[in-house]
């Protein structure tokens, strides 16, 4: 069924007889079902012509005194001459211009006024070929899609200025249109193009998809466009420092909501002059939402830190728990980088036993994202082999919110460590005991010597919930704590000049040093354990 | 993978020797044998102390007093910073006074900052407690701490002496001494 009724007939001939393409004038009429936009673009031409053409006829008819027939077979002629165009150049695009001429006498391409081209030559199965190329040749696995366009900002003063025009036309018969009345370029080019990617690509198209492909779309030849709407509206134009141009789509469509319809008209043409080239495709990117992988880390080593521990610009250490984990996942999920997270971390020279440390990592950009439980536990396995500095379980794909689960118990969780204390004075079984005895102790840290040049510096209050001793020799034993977590366990053993108070050195009365310490457990249940 | 405890006679180097670099000023303010040690741990913290050839820590002195109030407007006690960035803390020059230890025998005796830098703390404990900083001036008895600009962290250090040219100041000290005698 044919899309525009009589009411149309104006704005149709008016559209199409200054430049706009056949997608541009049903836009402009309001035509809101996807059918009529994704004929060939040929077809397309010829129905709205004949559509119009029956309307002259009408004219004529109704008309007393014909127009002189000179001009009637010069329209005629044209009318012939534009559908032979077509038929001769199955790709050309033609369209009727002002004074009634065939545009495409030089080139077969009558570049669209309004949209530039993009309801033209960019919807046409040669330009989705061309995208959906790129997109298997980028190796990214989906199984969806999300697709999305940027066009050239002078878009927007191109579509205001129809705009204008339209709204006239049908003022003068008694007509009103709002800006919603009309259909939105990138409405009209979805409807078009979605179901060619999809099937092209045998994907769905998906606005929730994580794999978005995104096209950018210039027109050098009207940058210049929108440089008026500055002069008249300085304040949507201040230059940000992450733009190269103040005439971002967003400044344009603000600058253009606020001229005033003569100011406008005085500045640009309405309707807009043809352009002798379409857009040119800037780029066309491929790109894969994050992926998060978590799990629980054990620590082995007393000289490896849990991130690369760089020093003025110098590596003091070949390599890192997150690098170990890390350059794995980063491998096997292709993806481009990560991010180390983790609830809490020990000091290079601490190592974390027990049920481990539970981290997630994000993996920016990936290019492989569907795995079975089976390949995650491989990957856990070939990441547990490569080294005995640390080892990992309960390695899972998890969701980016879950993650602030493992946050929330960075601060709220007990942590337990083991540590090997030293004292200055010889000591007897006995001189330790009392400590088993202590529950809940309170004490206060400033912030410690070692992180002051980085954190304020606060008194902070922590609870020790309990302590175990176990003898070593006369000035060694072992101490097992429960604490709050960030307590800082060094500083409560040897005191931090004093700062820490009461420590271990302050409660026994001899002067204490930790020699050693082993995180035993953090106690936060999430990821969910999983069994191996 | 487990690592044996260190066995009982093995000497681990202390927490200050495992943390910090000793840096020392002898005389300071020309005042013989007011010497001072400053700890410079990794981060490029300063803690200031007392070096152990300070009159104040021979055998037989008694700390009657000490004092942070060293004019009549200034006392590094009302010293506050806050934040990361440490806003509002007091600016040392190397020769900025930090204390006044007064002992029973009628002696004064001022404690410098020796290097350029923030003041981040005073340790109030030795004002309760004057006899730690004779127990254990290069760890609890510390005077101060201050943060040296991170541009000026290793300059600040360049007009101090090692531990081993203290050490030799030291002996020379001592080989006058013996030969005045």
């Amino acid at each position: 069924m044919f899309p525009l009724t009589e009411e149309n007939k104006h704005v149709a001939q008016l559209l199409l007889s200054t430049g706009t393409c056949p997608r541009c004038v049903y836009r402009f009429c309001g035509v809101d079902f996807h059918a009529p936009y994704k004929l060939p673009y040929k077809e397309l031409l010829n129905e709205l012509q004949k559509f119009l053409e029956t309307e002259k006829d009408e004219l004529i008819l109704e008309v007393p005194n014909p127009p002189p027939k000179k001009i009637r077979l010069q329209e005629l002629e044209d009318g012939i001459d534009g559908i032979d165009n077509l038929s001769q150049n199955g790709e050309g695009r033609v369209s009727v211009i002002e004074d009634g001429s065939i545009a495409s006498k030089n080139s077969n391409l009558n570049v669209c006024n309004v949209c530039l081209g993009i309801l033209q030559e960019f919807c046409e199965k040669e330009f989705i070929k061309k995208v959906c190329q790129k997109v298997e040749a980028s190796g990214f696995e989906f199984t969806n899609l999300v697709f999305s366009v940027s066009f050239p900002p002078q878009l927007s003063v191109r579509e205001h200025a129809a705009w204008l025009l339209v709204k006239q036309e049908m003022g003068k018969q008694s007509l009103s249109l709002g800006r919603n009345d009309i259909v939105q370029l990138k409405e009209a080019y979805k409807w078009i193009t979605h179901p060619l990617f999809s099937e092209e690509l045998g994907v769905p198209i998906d606005g929730k998809s994580l794999f978005e492909v995104s096209v950018v779309f210039a027109h050098p030849e009207t940058v210049e466009d929108c440089h008026f709407l500055r002069a008249i509206c300085p304040d949507c134009f201040k230059p940000a420092k992450n733009k190269q141009s103040v005439f971002t789509r967003m400044a344009v469509m603000k600058a253009l909501n606020k001229i005033k319809e003569e100011d406008f008209r005085k500045q640009f043409p309405c309707p807009p002059n043809s352009p002798k080239a379409v857009c040119t495709v800037l780029e066309i990117e491929c790109a894969h939402g994050a992926v998060f992988v978590a799990g629980r880390y054990n620590k082995y080593s007393r000289n490896l830190p849990q991130t690369p521990w760089i020093i003025d610009g110098e590596r003091k250490l070949e390599s890192s728990v997150e690098e170990l984990i890390s350059d794995h996942l980063l491998a096997v999920f292709k993806a481009e980088s990560f991010n180390f997270s983790s609830s809490g971390r020990e000091d290079v020279d601490v190592r974390t036993l027990g049920n481990g440390r539970p981290f997630a990592i994000e993996l920016v950009n990936p290019h492989r994202v569907h795995f079975t439980s089976q390949e995650i536990k491989e990957l856990q396995q070939k990441i547990n082999n490569s080294s005995n500095k640390i080892q990992v379980r309960d390695l899972q794909l998890v969701t980016r919110e879950a993650i602030g689960h493992m946050k929330e118990g960075e601060e709220e969780k007990t942590k337990s460590y083991s540590a090997l204390i030293w004292t200055n004075k010889a000591i007897q079984k006995k001189d330790i005991e009392f400590l088993n005895g202590i529950k809940d102790l309170k004490i206060d840290q400033k912030t410690p010597l070692r992180v002051l040049h980085r954190r304020p510096l606060a008194v902070r209050t922590r609870i020790i919930h309990s302590m175990e001793t176990c003898y070593v020799d006369e000035h060694h034993f072992h101490l097992y704590l429960k604490t709050q977590a960030g307590t800082y366990i060094k500083e409560f053993v040897h005191g931090d000049f004093g700062r820490t108070k009461p420590n271990i050195g302050s409660l026994m009365n001899v002067t204490a040093d930790i020699l050693e310490l082993d995180v035993e457990s953090v106690d936060v249940d999430w990821p969910p354990a999983l069994d191996d | 993978m487990a690592t044996e405890p260190a066995a009982a006679g093995l000497t681990v180097p202390s927490l200050v020797d495992r943390y910090f670099t000793r840096w020392y000023k002898a005389d300071v303010k020309g005042k013989p044998c007011e010497d001072h040690c400053i700890l410079q741990h990794s981060n490029r913290i300063c803690v200031i102390t007392l070096a152990e050839s300070h009159p104040v820590l021979q055998s037989g002195k008694t700390i009657k007093n000490i004092s942070y109030q060293i004019s009549t407007n200034c006392s590094r006690l009302q010293n506050k910073v806050s934040g990361k960035f440490k806003r509002g803390a007091q600016f040392l020059t190397e020769l900025a006074p930090l204390c006044k230890i007064y002992c029973s025998d009628g002696e004064e005796y001022t404690v410098s900052s020796c290097v350029r830098g923030r003041l981040m703390e005073v340790n109030e404990n030795i004002l309760h407690k004057p006899s730690i900083l004779q127990e254990k001036p290069s760890t609890e008895g510390y005077i101060a701490v201050v943060l040296p600009k991170f541009e000026e962290s290793k300059s600040i250090t360049e007009g101090l002496l090692t531990q081993k040219q203290y050490e030799e100041v030291v002996v020379k000290r001592m080989n006058a001494a013996t030969a005045t005698s």
